[in-house]
């Protein structure tokens, strides 16, 4: 119940002296314990959510297991915590999770009120609707009066709101906090519209008891960058993540998959070289073994890999790159240099 | 006499040192238990500060005044994405009392009739209510809410196809869609003919009590009290020019537009909460009626007094005593229970507090304000059953 991850907060704050609780220990209590806790969604097909052996699959499941391999080289060293949209902050927030990867969106009010460091963005979104095909609805526009299924909680609670206002549209939210009961919600016809980040639609969609009676409405109303977040207070350990993220987006650049990151051990390419550890240095930098890339490519793959894995065109998801194909490719997935 | 030594204060002050006495050593330690106290109080206060500080959370309740910007499904009073996180929370705060205020009044209704029946001679009425007495305690409450509102969304069919099994009166899976009368200018005095007519009921009562005790007489005051909310209301109706216009809601795009709607959200909560409590309720009335002895009963059969007024002058009124105190820990339960409405999507305090929080990241504010919110309900309820427990206990003659 997130009441008493609330209030487990409050205790954390208020008992810890001052001045020793938090500052720059996330990634050294990380490293004592053996393994990361990550926070993921519990329930979005392609992002985060068990399969039926109860092995977690997903881009964020695959992201936090990249930071493990990182870290500790191994990337099964990690344990995964479901969180719902209401509880994902407190969790993170009161140090139940070192590192959140849970298709949150990288807000102003997050990023300083909250407390928290976004780091490089792993998929970028944008808000849609979900409609059944037989309501004929071609628009999102046609919305008016309109009863809405929503998370609460979200980013997308708040955009509907704005969307629906400025648009002069009356509508009534239904918000209930489960991801899959709100589904089942909806495939009841208990709300005429679905909305959400577009991603989770398609992954809604594609658990529906029928997937072909449901359409996507072309408007795309927000913009929602999801990245995955650590607390204010250890650099280096934000430093991790984030390279962790821009690694996998690297290797892809550089041409680097798990199949044959072994044989670009041997290239000749500087870049290449000083990515993998050969040249030593980015290791260092971080605090991380001079493999820690190599480990992550090696182990959970290349951002491509990860995508198509998961939600890409092959699976039942069925998303393009789109935003999220590399610069090169016309997409927004660029990467700092690894230097 | 005048010049008698005054010995008493004299030991005090002189010869007992202060640490002795037993008053100024209270004292004393009263002062150092506050102190205490406010000390710890101090250290967790500025401790929390400067975690958050340096967690840079941001604290304070001036977030109160900013926009809230997200909808509520249902309120009683206007709301709109445009108002703020305040107005916000108290939409929040009054649906959990509407939920609470008639969840706990159809509970208590609900549980007497069900614990009487559980006392019944009749074989199948008693073990009905035992059994719906072991059903609804055994289940846990947020079950019973998934339960309610999947025969909600699932069983009835979309607006497009809704039910109409009365004119002006629809059922779907948006909830029970009814007409009602036209704003009319004739409402106000009809309420307050009601009322007039709530006072009156009770003055009759005074009067017909006091008549009693003098002549023995029995007047029927429910009935005619009854009657009287009926009639004056309507006679007020009558001398408006008996109004019929009536706000009849149409379909017209995704869903009924006016009338008043009772949505699945609230009725499954209020279902759940309701029959849940309410066995346990039962249990307590049983419980109660069978403090009282058997003497008591067969006493008031032998003055000739039909069961009904067994129970109801006899009975009751001994087994309430045993009964108001556990009842109260079980409305404030309902209200507690209320919280879980987050589940199947209905907007209580909470829900709209977790939100709230979520979206400043102001825990700590918002869950003082779930804190104060739920103990004023609570208190409340409290403070009337005592006094109505104080107004029931047995007066000693």
């Amino acid at each position: 119940m997130k009441l008493v991850k609330i209030v487990a907060l409050m205790m954390c704050l208020s008992l810890l002296p001052a001045g020793l609780a938090f500052a720059g220990k996330d990634l050294d209590a990380v490293k004592k314990k053996g393994f990361i806790q990550a926070g993921v969604n519990g329930g979005v097909f392609g992002f985060g959510m068990p399969d039926e052996k109860g092995v977690w699959k997903g881009l964020d499941v695959d992201t936090a297991r990249a930071i493990a391999a990182a870290i500790f080289g191994d990337a099964s060293k990690v344990k995964f915590t479901p969180l719902t949209a209401q509880q994902r902050f407190t969790a993170l927030q009161s140090g139940e999770i070192d590192v959140l990867t849970r298709n949150a969106t990288r807000t102003l009010t997050r990023e300083t009120q909250l407390g928290l460091n976004f780091v490089h963005v792993n998929y970028y979104d944008g808000q849609g609707f979900l409609v059944p095909k037989k309501l004929g609805v071609k628009s999102a526009k046609e919305l008016d009066g309109a009863t809405v299924c929503v998370l609460p909680g979200t980013t997308t609670e708040q955009n509907a709101a704005d969307f629906f206002r400025s648009n002069n549209m009356k509508w009534k939210p239904v918000v209930i906090e489960n991801t899959t009961e709100l589904a089942k919600t909806f495939f009841a016809g208990r709300c005429d519209v679905l909305t959400s980040d577009a991603s989770q639609l398609a992954g809604t969609r594609a658990v529906a008891p029928n997937p072909k009676d449901y359409v996507i409405l072309p408007e795309i109303i927000s913009k929602e960058p999801l990245a995955p977040a650590v607390r204010h207070g250890d650099d280096q350990f934000r430093d991790i993540v984030d390279f962790s993220v821009l690694a996998m987006i690297n290797a892809e650049e550089l041409g680097i998959n798990s199949k044959n990151v072994d044989q670009m051990l041997k290239s000749k390419n500087p870049a290449i070289k000083r990515f993998l550890g050969v040249i030593p240095g980015n290791g260092k930098a971080l605090g991380l073994d001079e493999k820690w890339a190599y480990n992550i490519i090696k182990q959970v793959g290349n951002y491509g890999e990860v995508f198509d894995r998961n939600v890409g065109p092959k699976t039942t998801l069925g998303l393009e790159r789109g935003l999220n194909a590399l610069w090169t490719n016309g997409g927004l997935m660029y990467s700092p240099p690894f230097k | 006499m005048s010049n008698e030594p005054k010995a008493t204060p004299d030991i005090t002050s002189s010869t007992v040192p202060f640490w002795r006495n037993p008053e100024k050593r209270g004292v004393i330690f009263q002062i150092a238990v506050l102190l205490l106290v406010l000390g710890i109080g101090y250290v967790l206060f500025s401790n929390t500060q400067a975690n958050l500080k340096r967690q840079s959370i941001a604290t304070g309740f001036s977030f109160l005044h900013n926009e809230a910007g997200f909808e509520i499904g249902e309120s009683v009073i206007d709301y709109s994405a445009a108002d703020t996180y305040a107005r916000a929370l108290l939409a929040g705060a009054l649906n959990t009392l509407k939920v609470s205020f008639i969840g706990i009044i159809l509970t208590t209704l609900l549980g007497v009739v069900v614990g009487i029946a559980r006392l019944s001679h009749n074989w199948i009425v008693s073990r009905l209510a035992g059994g719906f007495i072991e059903v609804m305690q055994n289940i846990p409450v947020l079950l019973q809410l998934f339960f309610w509102y999947s025969i909600f969304y699932e069983a009835f069919p979309a607006p497009r196809q809704a039910l109409n099994p009365l004119p002006g009166v629809f059922l779907c899976n948006r909830g029970l869609i009814f007409a009602v009368p036209e704003a009319h200018p004739a409402h106000t005095p009809m309420l307050w003919a009601l009322v007039a007519a709530v006072i009156l009921w009770w003055l009759l009562a005074r009067w017909a009590r006091k008549r009693q005790d003098l002549t023995g007489q029995i007047f029927p005051v429910v009935r005619s009290g009854l009657g009287l909310c009926l009639l004056l209301p309507a006679l007020v109706w009558l001398a408006y020019g008996a109004p019929t216009a009536m706000d009849i809601p149409v379909l017209r795009g995704f869903n009924f537009r006016g009338g008043m709607a009772v949505t699945p959200e609230f009725s499954a909560l209020l279902i759940g909460l309701v029959l849940y409590t309410s066995a346990f309720v039962a249990e307590i009335v049983r419980a109660g009626i069978q403090s009282v002895s058997r003497g008591q009963i067969e006493a008031a059969m032998s003055i000739g007094l039909r069961p009904g007024q067994v129970l109801h002058l006899v009975v009751l009124p001994q087994a309430l005593r045993v009964i108001i105190p556990p009842l109260t820990s079980q409305m404030l339960n309902l209200t507690k229970n209320s919280s879980l409405a987050i589940a199947i999507g209905f907007a209580d305090f909470v829900s709209v507090a977790n939100t709230t929080i979520n979206q400043t990241g102001q825990a700590i504010e918002g869950v003082a304000l779930i804190m104060a919110v739920y103990l004023f309900f609570s208190l409340s309820t409290s403070f009337f059953m005592n006094w109505y427990n104080k107004k029931m206990a047995i007066v000693e003659r």
